[in-house]
């Protein structure tokens, strides 16, 4: 059972329908008591940081997303997922984050010809191509982005793939042990989302 | 590298796709979730349902298409047509809807706009912008399928809308609209040059080559078609490969073995 965390911050349908599609069991989590039998927790986020990090401290499930990330069980983190875990973004100056992992959110820099948010299918390219997370996936991994912010972790170690926009090369995703966190939107990228989704449950340590 | 995307538009009435779609495979041609499904297979990058339902009763029922379309396809959707506010927003997103398109009503009360953007976040709002020629290099803004002038420069609207907070300006052009002869270019790239944000390029497809020409010339970051996908003229794969070849970045189609 994977329990995904709802702390009243919007549509979190296509996550749920998602991981049933790829034949993992799940619920939501909107109390910490909803997480006593779960073995993954999948945090998906979207919209403002300042906004969800509020949000996330009123749900009183805060606690809760410190002390499984700290204890490195399975954690799958989607956008605001992934960049919450940092220690702030420049999207809400003087809001902190979880502050999990070092380093800060920022913004992609305004240029004549730039799009920005960065919205669309991009590559994503691992690197360690032969962690599990990836297996069965095409040469060329097409995900789908919708975000102003990306996350610049401070140990490059942690880098799990990198994707380019506009001459910025970004870590897309971060592995750490059991987890996982993608700036990009796996309930959103059709077969090559559901593959990911799937081989991260696989990944799972029984 | 970031490709450009092609994204099929349903328009739908009383919860059908208005003439159906003619996909051979299909067993309800009218139903929107089938025709979705369908594109979903195909590779579509995106899909836009656009509810012209004339009553207000009947939204419900686009609250039903869209859940049931969320369920089975994974992949970006947005629902434009008589979104009047952020309750109408709210709405579609819980359910389903990735993005909402909001058109008159940005016009009407430009707000709503800025409202939208603060709860939801800017990726979630799409303002579509009906635009016709002046005839003179410049074009205005129309309501009402383009029956409708406002006193509104369309390249000033778009840049307006960008402030407020929209994430992305789905531009149709009401010259080239059902004509089948191309986008118009010029009013394109005018409008992607003036904002920050990503535009999609809407009305006039009628072959392959037009969808190039808008992306490379038009400086589109997107197109959206109807006709020329629904009624089985080309498949999404084949737009694929055409705008490939042509050196323009695409998503390969990806299925699960």
């Amino acid at each position: 059972m994977t329990g995904i965390l709802d702390y009243g911050a919007g549509n979190l349908q296509s996550v749920f329908k998602a991981v049933q599609a790829v034949g993992e069991p799940c619920k939501f989590v909107r109390t910490p008591d909803d997480a006593s039998d779960i073995r993954a927790l999948l945090f998906p986020g979207q919209g403002h940081f300042g906004d969800s990090i509020r949000q996330l401290k009123n749900s009183g499930l805060w606690d809760l997303v410190v002390e499984w990330v700290r204890e490195d069980r399975p954690y799958f983190g989607i956008c605001l997922g992934y960049q919450m875990l940092f220690e702030s973004s420049e999207e809400s100056p003087g809001i902190k984050g979880l502050g999990l992992i070092p380093g800060k959110v920022v913004r992609f820099p305004s240029a004549p010809g730039i799009k920005i948010p960065h919205m669309g299918w991009n590559t994503v390219e691992p690197t360690d191509p032969s962690d599990p997370l990836w297996l069965g996936l095409p040469e060329e991994k097409h995900f789908y982005f919708v975000h102003s912010f990306y996350p610049a972790p401070t140990d490059p170690q942690i880098d799990g793939a990198h994707t380019d926009y506009t001459g910025n090369r970004f870590a897309s995703a971060i592995v750490k042990g059991n987890a996982v966190a993608t700036q990009f939107h796996p309930e959103k990228s059709q077969a090559l989302g559901l593959a990911l989704l799937k081989n991260f449950f696989a990944r799972i340590p029984a | 590298m970031l490709t450009k995307r092609i994204i099929p538009c349903l328009d739908v009435t009383d919860g059908r796709v208005v003439k159906g779609t003619n996909f051979v495979d299909l067993r309800d041609a009218g139903d929107p979730v089938e025709s979705a499904v369908a594109y979903n297979k195909q590779g579509a990058d995106e899909l836009v349902f656009l509810d012209i339902t004339a009553s207000s009763d009947a939204r419900n029922t686009m609250v039903d298409v869209v859940a049931a379309t969320a369920a089975q396809c994974f992949m970006p959707l947005t629902v434009g047509g008589g979104i009047r506010t952020v309750e109408d927003m709210r709405r579609m997103l819980l359910a389903g809807a990735d993005k909402v398109g909001v058109n008159t009503a940005a016009i009407t009360n430009p707000d709503v706009i800025n409202d939208g953007a603060d709860m939801f976040g800017c990726q979630a709002l799409v303002v579509a912008i009906d635009a016709k020629s002046n005839g003179d290099g410049t074009w205005n803004v129309y309501t009402h399928g383009g029956r409708n002038r406002t006193e509104l420069d369309a390249i000033e609207w778009a840049k307006e809308m960008n402030r407020r907070g929209a994430g992305e300006i789905l531009l149709t052009s009401m010259d080239a609209d059902g004509t089948k002869n191309g986008y118009d270019i010029e009013l394109t790239a005018r409008v992607s040059d003036a904002v920050e944000i990503p535009v999609i390029a809407s009305g006039g497809a009628g072959t392959l080559e037009h969808l190039a020409e808008v992306l490379e010339n038009g400086k589109a970051d997107a197109v959206l078609a109807a006709s020329i996908f629904h009624f089985g003229d080309f498949t999404v794969a084949q737009a694929k490969d055409l705008l490939s070849s042509r050196g323009i970045p695409m998503r390969p189609i990806f299925t699960l073995s």
